[in-house]
């Protein structure tokens, strides 16, 4: 067998680089678990069954008396997810059109769209929720402009990329009609991207969903400022519930969602 | 339909059909009442906002100039955070691989066994970082050792559903090939699948890490380690000049995370 195959060919510059990136690995991984081991306190592994206990059969013995204030609190997250996710995708549509490369013809002015989108999505929902929690407040507008800022940055990107790979024929041959800028807007560009727009918007409404349970440890809504309650209080059946209804509600909205756009696209 | 839709003296015809329309007012409609009640319900008065505009200003002046001599202190919680964002993602890694195996249908023929891991993996999906992050800190007490398991195991869910769908798409004729020429599974995978899926389940892995970079700024709020601890206490103490210096950081963290991960991630797909 061994006779039959080629030698495989030797190449001296990559194997060289890939002993650089493998040692490079190799240093970063003895430097985060030793630091991770020094830092550890390991002695809260001694008597864990007795922890265990008392906290593991109360998780699974939600108490029902709670329902009603675990659902309101279910349901402002929802509603800070939706009214968020909405602001963020009606104003991912202009920085969509303005990051995408066929709309808009100056190289730079695109690139710089482009750039605030990249800005935008690097910054973690948390750091938003606390300056908005300084600026205007705990509650659960704080929550709402903080989804609606964080999100509108992978939209705008998404919606960049459909824009970029819509049929141009159709936009030329309303131009060459005579069809003036709005017309070519509502009748070549928005039929053809419309679906996979609702369709993101619905995607990025699932993951804003989860986005907002951590805003209540900052102040700014939503079902974490109940966990936080819970947590500090060590109720761990009101916890036990939290868990059991946000898998519920999550896992039905997953559901439909995904059902309305598999029907879209 | 020429009829209906021709009104007088104009020969304008609608590109839609009318059905079409109607559908897309009420969903439209609904769309929008729902937005308005959500507004309502979480008391956003976007009106004050505008309003209220110099006082927020005057709010965000209180965080101005961030305090720069923090920022010594507010480097080693960095550390911390990025170290347990590379140990979580190592655990995840090497775990997801058994979990997408089983979760994937051209490796796993057995519908018992597909369906509950995929059944389990998905209810995983639906807990947040904060909710794990709690129950772990509630089990284990305080340390980081509670959020490196709350982050394996937020990420492990993720993780097993971008893996177990890849390995999905793959070409299984090549897994057929090597059946048929009498590989067991194990040269099944190391030969059929691992080639075909490397690439993304290193842009997954450092996908992922990112996310963990992100997501371990929540674990400190709850008492499980990282920077998120020190932004508590100095929000606690209304100390915001120091909270802008470690938000500066922290920032220029991510970027320069991300900005490298990114890089790599483009070089290996």
């Amino acid at each position: 067998m061994n006779g039959i195959l080629p030698p495989k060919p030797h190449q001296k510059k990559k194997r060289v680089r890939n002993w650089i990136i493998l040692i490079i690995i190799g240093v970063i991984y003895v430097w985060a678990f030793k630091g991770v081991y020094d830092r550890a306190d390991w002695s809260i592994f001694n008597n864990l069954g007795e922890k265990f206990e008392r906290v593991i059969p109360k998780l699974f013995n939600p108490d029902w008396s709670q329902t009603e204030k675990v659902w309101d609190y279910i349901i402002e997250t929802i509603f800070i997810a939706y009214a968020g996710t909405l602001i963020a995708a009606i104003l991912a549509i202009p920085f969509g059109f303005w990051a995408a490369k066929n709309m808009v013809k100056s190289p730079i002015w695109n690139t710089l769209g482009k750039w605030i989108l990249i800005l935008d999505r690097t910054f973690p929902e948390l750091i938003l929720a606390i300056l908005f929690v300084i600026t205007i407040g705990p509650g659960p507008f704080a929550g709402v402009l903080t989804i609606g800022l964080t999100a509108f940055g992978m939209l705008g990107k998404l919606y960049a990329e459909i824009i970029e790979s819509i049929d141009m024929k159709v936009v030329e041959a309303m131009e060459a009609n005579g069809a003036n800028k709005i017309q070519i807007l509502f009748y070549a560009i928005f039929p053809q991207v419309l679906p996979e727009f609702l369709s993101f918007a619905l995607y990025r409404f699932e993951i804003d969903i989860r986005a907002s349970t951590i805003l209540g440890l900052v102040g700014a809504g939503g079902i974490g400022t109940l966990i936080v309650i819970a947590a500090a209080n060590r109720n761990w059946e009101q916890l036990g519930l939290i868990l059991l209804g946000i898998i519920v509600v999550v896992s039905i909205i997953d559901f439909i969602s995904t059902k309305i756009r598999k029907r879209l696209v | 339909m020429t009829e209906k839709n021709n009104k007088q003296n104009s020969n304008v015809y609608s590109l839609y059909p009318r059905k079409l329309k109607t559908q897309i007012s009420i969903i439209f409609l609904i769309v929008i009442l729902f937005y308005f009640y959500s507004l309502s319900e979480t008391g956003s008065d976007f009106l004050t906002l505008f309003l209220d505009f110099p006082d927020i200003v005057k709010k965000l002046a209180s965080m101005f100039p961030p305090n720069w001599e923090y920022i010594p202190l507010a480097i080693d919680p960095l550390v911390e955070t990025i170290q347990i964002a590379v140990v979580a993602t190592t655990f995840s890694v090497l775990i997801c691989i058994p979990a997408s195996l089983l979760a994937a249908n051209t490796i796993t023929t057995n519908k018992f066994i597909y369906q509950i891991t995929r059944t389990f993996l998905n209810i995983l999906r639906t807990i947040p970082d904060i909710l794990l992050a709690t129950i772990f800190v509630s089990l284990f007490g305080i340390g980081i050792i509670p959020g490196i398991l709350a982050l394996t195991i937020f990420s492990l869910g993720l993780l097993a559903k971008l893996l177990s769908e890849t390995i999905e798409t793959i070409d299984a004729r090549q897994l057929d090939a090597i059946r048929s020429t009498g590989g067991n599974i194990v040269q099944v995978i190391w030969y059929g699948v691992v080639p075909q899926v490397l690439p993304q389940f290193i842009s997954y892995g450092l996908y992922v890490f990112e996310l963990n970079v992100r997501a371990s700024l929540v674990l400190g709020f709850v008492g499980a380690g990282g920077i998120g601890t020190i932004i508590d206490t100095q929000l606690n103490f209304l100390k915001y000049q120091n909270v802008m210096a470690i938000l500066i950081v922290l920032l220029v963290a991510v970027i320069i995370i991300e900005t490298i991960s990114n890089m790599l991630r483009r070089r290996v797909v």
